[in-house]
């Protein structure tokens, strides 16, 4: 079955592949908030990993409590976290799927010599056996406003 | 006299669409029990399958890891809350 598209703000893409630059070697995380399929903001928490930063990371019971905070601040929900896989491609891994938790999105950039490249997005099964991948689009704030400013032309709205 | 268990967003789905639920127990273990009870399908999130709570689940009792008290023995007292709190973890090599 084909899932729905994960719609993220470019802004906040952009934010997640530069967090992942900044932190090669070693993997960075965040939070994701939004609402539903829509990611507005990825806010970045420290890798708190004592099994090796380069190919694993930790999110602390402190920084998800701040994640689901501040998500209330700003009016949106904890709908998913970010990590990068330092030259390795951008698809979890059986350490991914054995920590993950349903219903959030798990967006994976691979960052190959420094650069950020593929960006997916994945989702965990309902019997957790697997990953299912989630088609990304991506929106600019400039094309929701245009797109707005288009439907209250159409409908003649003020 | 049932505790408050504050459920994490990705589990809510699980219970009701709640933030929070009651259960009664007099410890955590009995209180967990209680809740997966009554929301069965919190449980394949919560413990592994030979009913170990996984590693990467946080229960707390107020702001007290369970791991630096009496782990699932770990007594509750009316007005106490508990919370799940998920550790999120991961990593690019199996």
């Amino acid at each position: 079955m084909a899932l729905p598209t994960l719609v993220i703000r470019a802004d906040a893409e952009m934010g997640i592949r530069r967090h992942g630059r900044e932190a090669y070697p070693h993997e960075c995380c965040g939070a994701l908030f939004g609402r539903d399929q829509l990611v507005t903001e990825a806010f970045a928490l420290p890798n708190a990993t004592g099994e090796g930063a380069r190919r694993r990371f930790l999110v602390r019971p402190a920084d998800y409590r701040a994640a689901e905070r501040r998500a209330i601040e700003l009016g949106e929900e904890l709908v998913g976290f970010y990590h990068s896989h330092p030259d390795h491609p951008a698809r979890p891994s059986r350490y991914d799927l054995d920590h993950a938790w349903p219903v959030f999105a798990y967006v994976i950039v691979s960052v190959e010599g420094g650069n950020p490249v593929a960006l997916t997005s994945w989702r965990l099964r309902e019997d957790r056996s697997a990953f299912d991948e989630e088609p990304i689009a991506l929106e600019s704030h400039g094309e929701n406003e245009k797109q707005t400013e288009e439907r209250r032309e159409e409908t003649g709205e003020a | 006299m049932a505790n408050k268990i504050l459920i994490p967003t990705p589990l809510r789905a699980y219970a009701g669409k709640q933030d929070v639920v009651e259960a009664e127990g007099g410890t955590v273990g009995e209180l967990l029990a209680n809740m997966t009870a009554e929301y069965a399908d919190l449980r394949n999130h919560l413990y592994t399958e030979d009913g170990k709570l996984r590693n990467f689940v946080n229960i707390y009792v107020n702001d007290d890891d369970i791991r630096y008290l009496e782990k699932e023995q770990t007594p509750i007292k009316p007005g106490d809350t508990v919370s799940i709190i998920p550790s999120v973890a991961g990593g690019g090599r199996a």
